[in-house]
Order: structure tokens, then C-alpha cells, then sequence
């Protein structure tokens, strides 16, 4: 278990027990990113960043697809050097020196990874000897490994034949075989059902619990409300940083109202040309709408949409979701793009 | 350079390739193939010549002339023509390859002049059976024509004397000329080219088409340890092949082996490991497997099948060409490779060979090594 990281010094030989542990202090920042760019030719997949992870939490990053977040987790991993700016991971500049980072994290990429041609066991044994897990704890890493991933008594089945959700616990495995610090996971969860997902994050929970850093990215809205803290990221540029909380409660512009109209489609023009309505967007089956006074808007917001001879639903003031103060930023933003051009 | 990790990718690497049918067939059924068919399929010895004969003197002194293509091997008499249009005939329906037409009044110009001449006519559109045909035809007639003067002399008294110069030749190392023994031993080539370069090429652009490369380079395994423990089956498989072919030549073909296995054995490693270093450079700049394994088959089987010496003498090829053989590291090996066998060569006569297998091996490896980067760009 996880449990054993916390013991500072090996009973036996009174050292540590794995090196990385000496190397960070607990107020230490795991991750810290100043002024990291990377460029594609002239494409700026990111765009001069800055956060810092601290040690023992679920630092999020959360963004659509193609914002920038797998390059930014490559970078930090050493699979990508940055065009300019910096990455320290556990303490240690990835880009000058990536072979040292390497033992002190866990890294599952977007796409499945391991081999399909090998058993469940073979993978993780593979993994075990790349990362010189000692043989004296190998039967007890293992055995934490296959329980983890809910595998145990299907050690000898082909890799292939798992079920997707396994895979990704089994690739989860294999990452923090070797107990890092710190664990990059590129978003874990895609294509995998409910259920998985929500034992997915019950594994991740269980690794912080016990002092590991986790860094993870998805464009799963849900998810991100079990982050301690999180970065909005869109089109390479960080929008907004902070835990789900404040990112609730600062970067809304306004108050948001649900509505549930019919047609829907005419529902969202009129309510974008309603008096007091700053935004609007389909959410599900029903509308949000941002406007700058909630009690306010509740009526006029109803006689417009009754003058139209459209059928009024719910109609009422909601707490933001994290979705919504995505979508309040990146429209803010491409609004201004827009004024620019 | 850790031990455990370099164990680690080689034991993964064999659990892979025992699980991939297509490497199975190409370790175990490729070699068997291969000798087979260079053994007994490509037969350069060319006897049994189709002959037809058109004796248009019918005496017993065009019948001896004839007698003479009748008793050789190098000629089978498949047809005795009686007139110009069936010779033509045959020939062009590829019935024969060569005619040998005997002129009326044969004999009675060779009584009264002492001198007479014999017609030849040769299917060339196959220029090397046509070229041996006449110089087999040409033997045979300056044999009788040699036999026709001492019996001259002996009936005019003039008697015992022999040709003034005779030719006594000895072949050396390939007593019987048989080309299945220079053949053989370059079969060990082809076949380590194609397992050592092919199975090769495959093994890291996989991982980059499967996707599982980078998580193999987000962990601390360095990128010569990932390059060592990649190869060494390979090296291992390599060397198995080498032995099973050598073996199969020496015991089924019954080719001659005159030289030291230790020293074929240690010259084998040296070509394995060129032949390995080009398969892995190949993965690393190809990244995708089909791309990878076609340029490894480019890049290895032609140009030892067809540059190397193997079938074709590369004194007999233009000169550009025999220049381009120079960086062939086949060439050197098919060279050792026949040194060994048929002749039994010290391993300090044959230093040129091995320092020109040197080179290039320093060369590849060092390149192999230089291009692949734990980096995904």
C-alpha cells in the first residue's frame, strides 16, 4: 500500500527507503511552471503558462480539446522540450536534465499504452524491472497492483482482452509501481464508462490521501469539481486558476439563470437579445443564461420568451458549474479576439 | 546502464516475438526455405544441353563426330533431323538449344583435303547456356579433329605422336565445379540479413505505431539499454540461424567446411551485429512497421542477393557497380563466409574483409544509436 511511503526511513537499514522521498520536503511545490511555451512550427500549442502543484493534491487541468494540456503534461514528463520558459518537476529542471525526473514520476498517456500482446502480470512485470522496483518488494507491488486494478485472478489474461476501464486501472498500475511522488495522468477517463470513471477517482483520492502529488488533465466538467485545484486552459493561454470554489465564485461574470423553454433553438435567439442577459448557451436539454441581476431578470426574462408563444419551463436562479464558467471565460475571450480583428 | 532494465526489455521482446506468428515463421521456416531453395532450385551448373543432329553425309566418319556429342553429359540428343526446316523448326520451339549440322560430303573432304567443316546453330535468346553450349560443341570437335590427325599419322608411319602441348587443369577447393558449393555457404548471408535486418526494423517502429513508446521513454530506462536489450534475441536468434544453416550445408549438401567454427562463429558476430544495427536504424528513422520492414528488405535482401557475390561474380559486373559493393557489408561476409568453407582460410588472411565488416559495424552502430531519442518529436 501507499501507507509504507509515509514511513520515512527503512526499518532495517535506518536510510530511506526509496531516494525520492528525501528529495522533496512537504511544503516543497511538486510541479512548478514559469513562462513555458512550446511552439509547433507557427502554431503556439502553449502559451506562456504559469502555476505551481503543491505535494498531496489533485492539481487539474482542465481545458477542451487541443487547449494545450497533453503538451503541457509532455513537457513536464520530458517527452517534449519547451521552446522557452521553465519546468521544475520534484525540484529538477525537466528540460536540462529529463532522465532524472524520470524515476521520481508516474505517467499514463491519453492513448492506451501497454503492450496488448502481453498477459496482465507481464505488463506490470515489464514495468516493475523498467523501473528497478527491489525484488524483495515486487510479490507485495504486484499483488497491491492487480487489487488495485480489480485484476486479481485474471493475472494470466491477454491485455487485449480487457475491458476498457481495466486497462486504464491496470496502465494506472503500472505507472506508480515504483511509488512516484508525483503522478501525471493524461486524461485517465476518456472513453471509459460511469462506474470506471468513478473508481478511477477513487484510486486517485486513495494516492493523495498518501502524500503523492497527482496532475491531471480531462474535459470532463464533473471531474473537475473533485480537484483540489485546477487551470482553465484554452488555446494554449491559462484562463483562470484556482480551487472549483473560487473559480465559482470570482470568475463569473453575473448571475446565472436556468431556463427550460420550447423550441429550444428560438428559445436561446431571444434570450440573447433579452434586455439584462449578458450570455446565453445550450446546456443539455435546457438554457443558461448569465445576466448581471438574477431577481431582476426572472420576470422579463419570462415576457420575452411568452411574447415569442413559447412554452416556459423551470425558470430560476442556479449556482454556477464549472462548465458554466468555462464557457462565461472563453466566450469573454473570444469576444475581445474578435474587437481585435 | 542497469542490468535489470535491460533484462527486463530483452524478456518482454522474446514474450513478443514467440506470441507473433509472422516473426515465428520468419526465425524458424525463412532459413529451411531459403536453403532449399538456393540448394536445389538454383542449379548455375549447366549440363544436358537439348541437342539435335542433322547428319547430312550419313557415313560412319560423321557418325564418330556425332558419337562424340552422344557420350558427354553436357548434351542430350533429343532429335535427329532430316532436313534445314525441321532444325529451325526445333530450334524455335525451344525443343533444342543447339544443332549440330553435319555438311554433305563430310567425309570425302576430309579424305581428300584434310579438312572439312561442321555447322553449329545456337539458341542465344539464353546467352549463357548458348555461350557454355559452344564452348562444350567446340571441345568436342577439337577432340575428334585431334583424334582424326594422330590416326592419320599413325597410318602413314608416323607413329606415337602426341598433341605438342597438353592441357592438364586441377580445380582447387570445388573439385567437381558444382556451384551448389559456392551457393551454400552464401545462403548463411541472405539468411541473416533478412532475420537480423527485417525482424529488426519492426521492433521500435511498432512501439511507435502501437502507441506504447511513449510510455516506454516516460520511464527511466536509458535509450541504449532499450537498443541493447531490444537486440540481444535477435543476436541470439541470429546466431541459432547461422548454426542451423552452416550445419544443414556441411551435413545435408555436403559441402565442404575446411575452415574453424570458431572463427566462422566469430566472424558471423561481427555481421550479425552490422546487419542488427541497420535493422535498428531503419525502425528508428521509419516509424511505422510496414515502411520500415519494406526499406529493410531494400536495404539488405536485394542488394545481397543480387551485389554480394552470392550468384552473380562481382568480377563479371561493370565497374560503377563493383565500386557500390564496396560499402556492401555482405560482400565482405559472402566473401569470408566461402574462404571458410571451401577454403579453409586463416582468420589473418582474411583481415581485409573483417576490417571493412568493422568499419561498418562501428559506422551503424553508432548511427542506430544517435537516432533514437526518448523524445516525442
Amino acid at each position: 500500500m501507499f501507507a509504507t511511503l509515509k514511513k520515512a526511513a527503512d526499518p532495517k537499514t535506518g536510510g530511506p527507503r526509496y531516494p525520492n522521498e528525501t528529495l522533496m520536503s512537504l511544503n516543497d511545490p511538486s510541479v512548478v511552471v514559469e513562462n513555458l511555451t512550446k511552439r509547433f512550427g507557427s502554431f503556439t500549442a502553449v502559451d506562456c503558462i504559469n502555476f505551481e502543484a503543491h505535494r498531496g493534491e489533485i492539481f487539474g487541468f482542465l481545458g477542451p480539446n487541443g487547449a494545450g494540456k497533453s503538451t503541457t503534461i509532455r513537457i513536464l514528463c520530458g517527452l517534449l522540450r519547451p521552446s522557452s520558459g521553465r519546468a521544475l518537476v520534484a525540484g529538477t529542471d525537466v528540460a536540462a536534465s529529463p532522465e532524472a525526473v524520470r524515476q521520481q514520476i508516474g505517467y499514463m498517456s491519453q492513448r492506451f499504452s501497454l503492450y496488448n500482446d502481453l498477459r496482465v502480470v507481464e505488463n506490470l512485470r515489464f514495468f516493475a524491472g523498467l523501473y528497478s522496483v527491489p525484488a524483495r518488494d515486487l510479490p507485495e507491488r504486484l499483488t497491491w497492483a492487480l487489487r488495485m486494478a480489480g485484476l486479481e485472478g485474471r493475472e494470466q489474461s491477454p491485455t487485449r482482452a480487457l475491458a476498457v476501464g481495466w486497462k486504464q486501472r491496470l496502465a494506472l498500475g503500472c505507472a506508480v509501481l515504483h511509488r512516484p511522488p508525483i503522478v501525471f495522468l493524461d486524461e485517465p477517463t476518456s472513453g471509459v464508462d460511469p462506474v470506471s470513471r468513478r473508481q478511477f477517482w477513487a484510486l486517485i483520492n486513495q494516492m493523495v490521501a498518501e502524500g503523492i502529488t497527482v496532475f491531471v488533465t480531462t474535459h470532463y466538467m464533473d471531474e473537475a469539481e473533485y480537484c483540489n485545484r485546477l487551470v482553465l486552459i484554452d488555446r494554449g493561454r491559462i484562463v483562470a486558476m484556482g480551487t472549483p470554489t473560487e473559480l465559482k465564485s470570482h470568475y463569473m461574470k453575473g448571475q446565472l439563470l436556468l431556463v427550460e423553454c420550447e423550441p429550444l433553438g428560438p428559445g436561446l435567439e431571444a434570450l440573447r437579445e433579452a434586455p439584462g442577459v449578458l450570455d446565453a448557451a445550450v446546456f443539455g436539454s435546457s438554457l443558461h443564461a448569465v445576466v448581471a441581476d438574477a431577481q431582476a431578470s426572472l420576470p422579463r426574462v419570462r415576457e420575452v420568451l411568452e411574447a415569442k408563444q413559447m412554452r416556459v419551463g423551470r425558470l430560476e436562479q442556479i449556482p454556477p458549474s464549472l462548465e458554466d464558467v468555462f464557457v462565461s471565460l472563453t466566450a469573454a475571450r473570444e469576444s475581445k479576439q474578435e474587437k481585435v480583428a | 546502464m542497469s542490468g535489470r532494465r535491460i533484462l527486463a526489455m530483452t524478456r518482454k521482446e522474446v514474450i513478443q516475438i514467440r506470441r507473433d506468428p509472422l516473426s515465428l515463421m520468419i526465425i524458424i521456416a525463412m532459413p529451411l526455405i531459403q536453403l532449399v531453395i538456393f540448394g536445389y532450385a538454383v542449379n548455375l551448373d549447366i549440363k544436358h544441353i537439348p541437342l539435335c543432329v542433322y547428319d547430312r553425309d550419313a557415313t560412319q566418319t560423321s557418325q564418330d563426330l556425332l558419337k562424340g556429342f552422344r557420350a558427354t553429359d553436357y548434351f542430350n540428343v533429343v532429335h535427329v533431323s532430316d532436313s534445314y526446316p525441321d532444325v529451325v523448326r526445333h530450334i524455335d520451339y525451344g525443343v533444342c538449344t543447339v544443332a549440330v549440322v553435319v555438311p554433305p560430303q563430310f567425309s570425302e573432304k576430309l579424305r581428300s583435303n584434310g579438312q572439312a567443316s561442321v555447322q553449329a546453330l545456337l539458341d542465344a535468346s539464353d546467352s549463357n547456356t548458348a555461350s557454355i553450349g559452344m564452348a562444350y560443341a567446340l571441345s568436342i570437335v577439337q577432340t575428334y579433329s585431334a583424334q582424326v590427325q594422330i590416326d592419320w599419322r599413325e597410318r602413314h608411319g608416323l607413329a606415337g605422336v602426341a598433341p605438342v602441348v597438353t592441357f592438364l587443369p586441377r580445380t582447387w577447393f570445388n573439385e567437381d565445379l558444382e556451384s551448389m558449393a559456392n551457393i551454400v555457404p552464401g545462403v548463411v548471408a541472405m539468411v541473416m540479413a533478412v532475420v537480423g535486418a527485417f525482424l529488426t526494423s519492426l521492433t521500435i517502429a511498432r512501439e511507435w505505431e502501437r502507441g506504447t513508446m511513449e510510455q516506454l521513454i516516460s520511464t527511466p530506462i536509458g535509450k541504449l539499454e532499450i537498443q541493447i536489450g531490444k537486440l540481444a534475441p535477435y543476436f541470439a536468434i541470429g546466431m541459432t540461424d547461422t548454426a542451423v544453416c552452416a550445419g544443414v550445408a556441411v551435413w545435408w549438401f555436403n559441402v565442404p567446411f575446411r575452415g574453424s567454427w570458431t572463427v566462422l562463429f566469430g566472424c558471423s558476430m561481427l555481421f550479425l551485429l552490422v546487419v542488427l544495427s541497420l535493422g535498428y536504424l531503419i525502425s528508428v528513422t521509419a516509424k511505422s512497421q510496414l515502411g520500415a520492414s519494406q526499406l529493410a528488405l531494400l536495404a539488405t535482401f536485394l542488394p545481397t542477393f543480387l551485389l554480394s557475390g552470392f550468384v552473380f561474380p562481382i568480377e563479371q559486373m561493370p565497374v560503377v557497380v563493383q565500386w557500390i559493393t564496396r560499402v556492401l557489408p555482405a560482400r565482405y561476409y559472402v566473401s569470408i563466409l566461402r574462404n571458410i568453407f571451401l577454403k579453409g582460410t586463416e582468420i589473418r588472411l582474411m583481415a581485409g574483409q573483417l576490417t571493412a565488416l568493422a568499419i561498418i559495424a562501428v559506422v551503424l552502430v553508432t548511427l542506430a544509436t544517435r537516432a533514437f531519442h526518448k523524445r516525442l518529436e
